[in-house]
């Protein structure tokens, strides 16, 4: 618990020291960082917790980015209203794609949620009225007591919200509900025939998952001012996994770690050139994602449980 | 609406669907006899086309560009399996889609790296006319080229899963995993072999469409959700299932994109009917898949018992 | 208490039970005995909910249960366990227990209160651990028991549903002498408090707990007897019993 206060401490302390330094850029960049942690961190709870392998998880935060846009450039700039709203319509886009994908399992889920998004992913595109495929740039972002354009303010109220999330995780998979979900992961047909109607506490798992996706997507809409339908896309369902993987799947701080160093390794590698391997590969910069390929391969073949079980192990291991 | 338009959309449903055909066979073959996802079985069929291209500048002849093409992809395709693939076969499914996912990336990269983002391959000069099917029926030549070449393979590949030893083992395989592996064959030899077979596949049907749709990096994962909505439809582990599966695909996918948006025309206003109509078209194949899997759970003709 | 009328299930082309119709009585120990291949799991199946018959009706104490979910089934109070063992591995003994008493507990659709505040259902938990005899291994994870102790928690995960009708597929699936008389005494001390179905293959074991016998061959149910009739029986002998000499 100590170790938790320690590092929330840094996290509220960060700004204020990147405000000193004059390097504003960092803060926005961090707020970008913990709002893909959140996603992650929704999708590691349908994916790490829940087992239920879905490819269609880009569509909830893709929904909840569009009803927060729509919604700000329709002229309701409260975020009062807009954020809510969001995770509203993802729980409920979650609750009906769940309903019909969960009666299916294996790769036919896989298949059928992929299909969801996709569909998503079309029916927006066609919205030409938002944007069509050239997406949609908002004036501003939406306010709270404050104008969230502060980037200060902006940064502490996703930190907020992150907490939140991570502790809402904490609490649920230490409650009845968690104990139901980590069991129907294990072993579905010995949790049914004990007495669980699996089918409804998978549902109720993908819905929360859902919702928190939608927050996050309409927090990345508001952050970054600009939503396309590429949010949507099946790619990036794969990228939030890529984050849940490499963070620790099943791990509560699953999605923080993958967030910030994915997001981090992308972040240094385009920005700072090492020189001798821009002496080999003069262009490495734009291949990243063959680093990141390489890496997630890597983990799945050989630290399954990712950064958090290789911190894990380093703390048990003998010294 | 004319019938020429239909029967043109129908050859070119056809002709896209004999392609789907030959991605969904070495698809649902992996997938029904070793149980294994395979995401990257798009970027297979990327390779193919790209070597084709290469292949095709280096002899100067269509024809022997395609020829080599799908050797060289079949060897990449085996190196894979032994190197990397053949340890998630005792993985999980979750495990196999993140792998094969990053797998589709490195790919994705190298292919960049090799060739930069896409490549050029020109249809042949000789097949770019049009053919008078009948009278006042024209149809593109090189297309008929394509149905004919997807026939010929749909033939040469009943025969050797009906016909051969090494056929019947396979389908064995695909219908009972266990049962192969008690049967003392050589699993691993035999494992290798199908999925290069896969890999060839995927290179015809890559280095065949590449004159029709562009050759760049990403081509693969477009296509390969198509695939798996074909194996889907079709049952796992079946290849009549995949070409049954990837015909009703093809021809819908085609035919609803071609006349969706009129049929929305004629009820709808224009506005409404111009953003409607291509969406739902390009959804028509998930509806189809719905619909298939409410009503036959395990797709049309499943291999599984 | 339990009755099948004609039931069926096919796989494809084949029957795996064909026009079963068993009656099992409050308060017995029936068992249900065949060769292999028989259809005796299908039936199992077909009773528990796991599988959808096909033909016939389900009925248990007198309420048509053929179309209802097996989650209900087991709330109505009929159990099974497994004929292979699907124990949640990673979890500890106590723990596979205590989340059987959480299902028939009350809503689980609780995401706040930790687990671990709710002392009631590791108390119950506890006192199943006695009557399966595993109080020794409480906190071992279970995949870390022997093969014996696995199948006793099995049927601990049945019971602790407080059933009324246990279904036990074959319990006794591959146990030594020793721990076959272990099996054989946690049924013997159950059967107090619950009708059994025993589907099994140690005839030792069957001819000592059964009340009544019921035989099925290639999917259908050609005898239900006394144990003694059984065991005389001409048409059993011949397709089950055949050469293994019981007197």
């Amino acid at each position: 618990m100590k170790k938790n206060f320690f590092v929330l401490l840094i996290f509220i302390l960060f700004p204020l020291a990147m405000l000193w330094a004059d390097q504003l850029f960092y803060v926005s960049f961090a707020s970008r960082v913990m709002i893909y942690a959140i996603a992650a961190t929704s999708l590691n709870l349908v994916l790490g917790y829940g087992g239920m392998i879905s490819f269609g998880h880009a569509a909830f935060v893709g929904t909840g980015a569009y009803v927060g846009s729509i919604l700000v450039a329709e002229g309701v700039t409260s975020a009062f209203i807009g954020w809510p709203a969001a995770i509203a319509v993802s729980a409920l886009a979650a609750w009906i794609i769940g309903a019909l994908s969960l009666r299916t399992r294996g790769v036919y889920f896989i298949m059928i949620t992929l299909a969801f998004a996709q569909m998503m992913f079309y029916l927006v595109n066609s919205m030409k009225a938002y944007g069509g495929d050239e997406g949609l740039t908002l004036r501003q972002r939406p306010s709270l007591f404050f104008d969230l354009g502060n980037e200060l303010g902006f940064y502490y109220v996703v930190l907020a919200i992150l907490s939140l999330t991570i502790f809402l995780l904490y609490r649920l998979t230490r409650s009845r509900f968690g104990r139901v979900i980590s069991a129907i992961r294990e072993n579905e047909a010995r949790a049914e025939a004990v007495g669980f109607p699996v089918f409804r506490y998978k549902l109720a798992c993908f819905v929360i998952a859902g919702a928190v996706a939608g927050l996050a997507g309409a927090l990345l809409a508001s952050h970054g001012k600009y939503v396309n339908p590429n949010v949507l896309h099946w790619v990036q369902s794969g990228t939030l996994m890529i984050m849940v993987i490499l963070g620790g799947i099943g791990n509560l701080w699953g999605g923080v770690l993958g967030a910030a160093v994915l997001l981090g390794l992308e972040h240094l590698i385009s920005d700072y050139p090492i020189g001798w391997l821009a002496g080999i590969a003069p262009n490495y910069q734009q291949h990243a994602n063959l680093g990141v390929g390489l890496v997630m391969l890597a983990i799945v073949l050989f630290a399954p449980q990712g950064i958090a079980g290789l911190l894990a192990r380093r703390k048990h291991a003998p010294a | 609406m004319s019938w020429i338009l239909i029967a043109e959309q129908s050859l070119n449903g056809l002709q896209f669907g004999l392609m789907l055909f030959l991605l969904a066979a070495g698809l649902t073959l992996v997938f029904g006899i070793m149980d294994m996802i395979n995401l990257a079985h798009g970027s297979l069929y990327m390779l193919g086309a790209f070597l084709a291209s290469t292949f095709v500048q280096l002899t100067g002849s269509f024809t022997a560009g395609v020829l080599l093409a799908v050797p060289a992809t079949a060897l990449l395709g085996m190196a894979l399996e032994v190197s990397v693939l053949r340890t998630l076969y005792a993985r999980d499914h979750m495990a196999q889609v993140l792998a094969t996912f990053a797998l589709i990336l490195i790919i994705n990269e190298l292919t960049r790296l090799v060739w930069g983002s896409d490549a050029a391959l020109p249809m042949p000069g000789a097949l770019s006319g049009p053919v008078e099917l009948m009278p006042g029926l024209p149809y593109p030549a090189y297309r008929l080229v394509i149905i004919a070449v997807g026939l010929a393979v749909a033939v040469l590949l009943y025969f050797l899963v009906t016909k051969t030893r090494v056929g019947m083992l396979v389908r064995a395989g695909a219908s009972n995993r266990e049962m192969a592996l008690a049967m003392g064959v050589n699993i691993r030899l035999l494992f290798t072999l199908v999925f290069g077979a896969g890999a060839a596949l995927c290179a015809v049907a890559g280095a065949m469409l590449a004159p029709l749709l562009a050759v760049q990096v990403g081509m693969g994962e477009n296509i390969l959700i198509l695939a798996f909505v074909v194996i889907v439809i079709g049952g796992i582990g079946s290849i009549r299932g995949a070409l049954v599966g990837a015909l009703l695909v093809g021809i819908v996918d085609t035919i609803g994109r071609a006349f969706l948006p009129i049929l929305f025309g004629v009820f709808f206003q224009p506005r409404v009917a111009s953003a409607a109509g291509p969406a739902i078209a390009s959804v028509m194949i998930y509806l189809l898949m719905a619909v298939v899997l409410y009503f036959k759970p395990q797709g049309l003709f499943p291999a599984r018992g | 208490m339990l009755r099948l009328e004609s039931v069926s299930k096919r796989f494809g082309g084949v029957a795996a039970t064909e026009r079963v119709s068993l009656e099992v009585r409050a308060g017995e120990v029936h068992a249900l005995i065949g060769p292999n291949g028989a259809g005796k799991t299908t039936l199992v199946g077909l009773i528990s909910g796991a599988l959808a018959s096909d033909a016939g009706e389900i009925l248990f104490e007198d309420r048509n249960i053929t179309r209802v979910r097996q989650h209900d089934r087991v709330r109505a109070g009929l159990a099974r366990s497994y004929q292979i063992t699907s124990i949640f591995r990673k979890l500890s003994v106590l723990d596979n227990l205590a989340l059987a008493v959480q299902a028939r507990s009350g809503s689980s659709f609780s995401f706040w209160r930790p687990l671990e505040k709710e002392t009631r259902l590791f108390d119950e938990a506890r006192s199943l651990l006695e009557e399966i005899d595993l109080q020794a291994k409480a906190t071992a994870v279970a995949g870390t028991l022997s093969h014996g102790e696995q199948r006793a928690l099995e049927v601990g995960l049945a019971l602790a549903t407080q059933p009324k009708l246990v279904l036990l597929d074959e319990p006794m699936a591959g146990m030594g002498p020793e721990e076959s008389r272990r099996m054989i005494e946690l049924i013997e001390r159950i059967r107090a408090g619950v009708t059994v179905l025993l589907v099994e293959h140690d005839m030792d074991a069957v001819f000592r707990l059964a009340d009544r016998i019921s035989v099925m061959v290639d999917g259908r149910l050609i005898a239900t007897d006394a144990p003694e009739k059984i065991r005389t029986n001409p048409e059993v002998r011949k397709a089950y019993l055949g050469d293994e000499a019981l007197a």
